[in-house]
C-alpha cells in the first residue's frame, strides 16, 4: 500500500459534494450507533470489560516476542506451518508459493483488512492467482473495481441500485432487480459455486491464541465457516499484534468485540481451529505472522497502543469527520481515528502527513474504543511527528508563540490587530479575510477583536 | 475566596464581555477575583497543532505566573483540560468556571434572570476532557425565567477543533451547518456554551446564514440580572 494518496483535505472536499454518499453514511452510522448503545448499556461491568481487554492486550505488547513463539510453537504441534513475513512482498510470496505448490489458479477469501493492507490480492492476479472475495460486501468493491470506505461496512457507499448495476454487468443477468432478496440471492449463487469448487481459501484472523495456536474468526455470513472449512488448503495471514495469552482471554474480547462492531450481543459465527485434524477441515494449514510496520508502531511508545485495535469500527461510526466524509478520504485502508493514527504509525507520518490532522479532538472515539486507545493524545503525538518530519515550521506558529511570549507583546499584538482589521469590518462583522484565514470566511462570519479586550478592562477599571 | 482569573487569549481579545461577566458573577457571590496580568496563551493552540516545545514553553509560563494561587478559573473547558491533563497537579486547583461555581462552590443559583429560550451545546472537551457534567445544566435551570430546550445531537462536535477549522474547512463546515440546523430545529434564541471557542464556530456559522438565534456564552447569561 501507497499509505495515503492524496492530502486529506481534498479528498473530503471532494467526498463531501457527494450527496448520495453523505446521506448513506449518514443513515449507517447513526444506526450502528444506536444498536451499540444499546448493547453496550445492557452490560454493567463494560468498563472493566474495556480495562480487561486492554490490560491484555498491553501484557502482549509488552512481551510479543515470548507469545509469537509460543504460539509458532504451539501451531507446529498441531500440525500447522508458520512462516514469518517482514514486510507485504514476503507474505504475499508464501501465499503464491503455496498456491503453485498446489497448482491452485483460483482461490476464496475470507474478508480481511490484513489482506487488504498488503495488497494480497493485486500480488496474487499478477502471478496467475485469481482471489475470489466471498463477503458480500467485499465481493460488491471486488466486482466493482472499488475499494473500501468502512473497516466492518466495506460498501457503506453504494446504494441496491448501484450494487444491481455492478452484479448485472459481471455475476448476473439484466432480469436482475435491486430487491435485496434478489441481489443477495445472485451473490449466494456465484459464491456457492466458487466455495464447492475451491482447492485453497485464505483468511485474515482476529485472534491468535499464543497458549494453544488456535486461530479465531469472527463473521456474520457464514462465508469465513465455508473458506475454513471446505478447501484442503488454508493460508491464514495473522498480524503479530492479533495474539492473545490464553484461550480464556477470549471471553474477553468476543463480548467486546461484537458489541462494539455490529452492535450484536454475539456474532453469527465464530469459526475456531487449531492446526490440522484428519477427521475434518483443512489438511495443509498456514500461517504467516505478519511485521509489515508494526514493530514500528512498537517502537512508539506513545503510539503503540494502537496496536490494541481489534478492528471493531466503533471508532468510525461515531466519528463527526467519518461520518461525514465516509472511509475512502483517508486514502488508507484503515480509515476513521483508528486509520489517522495506525496508518502514519505504520508507514511513518511523513508517508501519511495529513491524516494526524483530520480530527477535531471531540474525543469521540477514545470514549467507544473497547481496548481504551487514546486516540486523540496519539494523534497530537502525531502531529508533532509531522510538523518535526516536515522540517519546515509554519511562521504563523513561530510567531504566534513570541507574541505570546510576554504581555506587552501581546497587547500590543491585540491593539495593532484592532487597526488593521478595520477595513476588512462590515456591520461589525468579517466577511471576508485573506488566505488563509480566508478558509474561514468563505463559509462563516468571524466577530472583530473587541474595541477594548479584557485586559483594558480590567486596567480601567483599576 | 480568592480566585485567580485566567482568562484564555480568545476571550481576551474577541470576547472580553465573558471575562467581565465571569469577575461580575464572582463578585456578586462575595469572592475576590484577581487577574495575574502576565498571563497571555495556556499553549492549546500550539500543542493541537503539532508544535510540543512552543506549548510546553507557554504551559510553564503558565504555571509560573499562576504559581501561588490556590484557586484559579477559566471561562473554557477547552484550556482547563489540556492544562489538567499536561500538569495533572492542577486538579483540584484550576476549574472551568461552571466546575467552580457547582462544585467547588457549591452554588447553583447565582440570582440570574434571562427570560429566553436557551439550548446548551455540551462541548467536547467540557464532556470528555474536563469532565464538568451536568454543573452548565444546573446553573441554567436555576436561571429565573429561562427556558431551556435541548439539542438532538447534544453530544456531536460543533467543528471548531481549533487549526481543524482552517485545516480541514470543508469538513469543519459540514459539521457547523448539521449543528445549526439541530439548533434551529430546537426553537432556541440564544445558544449557550462554556467554550467561546466553540460559540465561536456557531456564531460565524449562525451569522453568515442570517439566523437570528444568538450565541452567548454561559458567563453572560449567569450575568443577567432582573433590572
Amino acid at each position: 500500500m501507497s499509505a495515503t494518496a492524496r492530502p486529506f483535505p481534498e479528498a473530503a472536499h471532494d467526498a463531501l459534494r457527494d450527496a448520495q454518499l453523505r446521506s448513506n453514511l449518514f443513515v449507517a452510522t447513526q444506526t450502528i450507533r444506536d444498536k451499540r448503545n444499546q448493547v453496550v448499556g445492557e452490560l454493567s461491568d463494560w468498563e472493566e470489560l474495556r480495562e480487561a481487554g486492554r490490560a491484555i492486550k498491553a501484557d502482549v505488547l509488552a512481551n510479543l516476542d515470548r507469545y509469537l513463539l509460543q504460539f509458532e510453537q504451539a501451531v507446529a504441534d498441531a500440525g500447522g506451518q508458520v512462516h514469518w513475513a517482514a514486510d507485504a512482498g514476503e507474505a504475499n510470496q508464501v501465499v503464491l508459493d503455496v498456491a503453485r505448490a498446489h497448482g491452485v489458479t483460483e482461490l476464496v477469501k475470507v474478508k480481511s483488512l490484513t489482506t487488504d493492507e498488503i495488497g494480497l490480492n493485486a500480488a496474487l492476479e499478477a502471478g496467475g492467482v485469481s482471489a475470489i472475495e466471498t463477503d458480500l460486501a467485499e465481493l460488491i468493491l471486488q466486482l466493482g473495481g472499488d475499494w473500501s470506505s468502512h473497516i466492518l461496512v466495506p460498501a457503506i457507499h453504494r446504494n441496491r441500485t448501484e450494487i444491481r448495476d455492478i452484479f448485472r454487468a459481471t455475476i448476473a443477468d439484466d432480469a436482475l432487480s435491486d430487491d435485496p432478496g434478489e441481489l443477495a440471492e445472485a451473490s449466494r449463487t456465484y459464491l456457492r459455486e466458487r466455495f464447492l469448487t475451491a482447492r485453497m481459501a485464505v483468511s485474515g484472523a482476529n485472534f491468535g491464541v499464543a497458549e494453544t495456536g488456535t486461530v479465531c474468526v469472527v463473521e456474520s455470513e457464514g462465508n469465513g465457516r465455508m473458506c475454513t472449512t471446505l478447501p484442503p488448503v488454508l493460508v491464514t495471514i495473522l498480524g503479530i499484534e492479533k495474539l492473545i495469552p490464553s484461550f480464556a482471554d477470549l471471553e474477553v474480547f468476543l463480548q467486546l468485540l461484537p458489541r462494539s462492531s455490529t452492535g450484536e450481543r454475539m456474532n453469527p459465527y465464530t469459526s475456531l481451529w487449531t492446526g490440522v485434524n484428519a477427521a475434518d477441515g483443512p489438511q495443509e494449514f498456514h500461517v504467516v505472522l505478519l511485521d509489515a510496520g508494526r514493530t514500528n508502531a512498537l517502537a512508539d511508545t506513545v503510539g503503540r497502543q494502537a496496536l490494541h485495535c481489534i478492528r471493531c469500527s466503533a471508532c468510525l461510526n461515531v466519528c463527526p469527520v467519518y461520518s461525514r466524509t465516509g472511509g475512502q478520504a483517508y486514502g488508507s485502508i484503515y480509515p476513521g481515528p483508528i486509520g489517522a493514527i495506525l496508518t502514519p504509525l505504520l508507514y511513518g507520518v511523513e508517508h501519511a502527513p495529513t491524516l494526524p490532522f483530520a480530527s477535531s479532538l471531540c474525543g469521540a472515539c477514545y470514549e467507544v474504543c473497547p481496548v481504551k486507545i487514546d486516540i486523540p493524545s496519539v494523534l497530537l503525538h502525531l502531529r508533532a511527528k509531522a510538523v518535526e518530519s516536515a522540517g519546515k515550521p509554519s511562521l504563523t506558529m513561530a510567531a504566534a508563540g513570541w507574541l505570546f511570549g510576554g504581555r506587552r507583546r501581546f497587547a500590543a499584538a491585540q491593539r495593532l490587530g484592532r487597526l488593521a482589521q478595520r477595513p476588512l469590518i462590515r456591520a461589525g462583522k468579517i466577511r471576508r479575510l485573506p488566505p488563509p484565514l480566508d478558509a474561514w470566511t468563505r463559509t462563516r462570519d468571524l466577530r472583530p477583536l473587541a474595541g477594548e479586550s479584557f485586559r483594558e478592562w480590567w486596567e480601567r477599571r483599576g | 475566596m480568592r480566585v485567580a482569573l485566567f482568562i484564555t487569549c480568545i476571550s481576551d481579545s474577541l470576547t472580553p464581555e465573558v471575562g467581565r461577566s465571569t469577575v461580575e458573577v464572582l463578585e456578586r457571590l462575595g469572592h475576590e477575583v484577581v487577574f495575574p496580568p502576565e498571563q497571555t496563551c495556556c499553549g492549546q493552540m500550539h500543542l493541537n497543532s503539532g508544535y510540543r516545545e512552543e506549548a510546553d514553553r507557554l504551559g510553564e509560563r503558565f504555571m509560573r505566573i499562576f504559581d501561588g494561587f490556590d484557586t484559579i478559573v477559566a471561562p473554557s473547558s477547552s484550556c482547563v483540560g489540556t492544562m489538567r491533563e499536561l500538569h495533572p497537579e492542577l486538579h483540584g486547583r484550576l476549574f472551568e468556571f461552571s466546575e467552580l461555581l457547582v462544585t467547588r462552590l457549591g452554588v447553583t443559583d447565582v440570582g440570574a434572570s434571562f427570560p429566553h429560550r436557551v439550548a446548551y451545546h455540551a462541548t467536547c472537551h467540557s464532556l470528555r476532557l474536563t469532565a464538568i457534567g451536568d454543573a452548565p445544566l444546573r446553573l441554567l435551570d436555576a436561571v429565573a425565567g429561562l427556558e431551556r430546550v435541548e439539542l438532538s445531537e447534544e453530544r456531536e462536535c460543533c467543528g471548531f477543533g481549533g487549526t481543524f477549522a482552517i485545516e480541514n474547512a470543508d469538513t469543519s463546515t459540514a459539521m457547523v451547518i448539521d449543528k445549526c440546523a439541530e439548533i434551529a430545529a430546537s426553537g432556541a434564541g440564544v445558544v449557550t456554551a462554556v467554550d467561546s471557542s466553540c460559540l465561536m464556530q456557531i456564531g460565524g456559522r449562525l451569522s453568515r446564514e442570517g439566523a437570528a438565534v444568538r450565541t452567548m456564552h454561559l458567563a453572560e447569561i449567569l450575568n443577567q440580572t432582573a433590572a
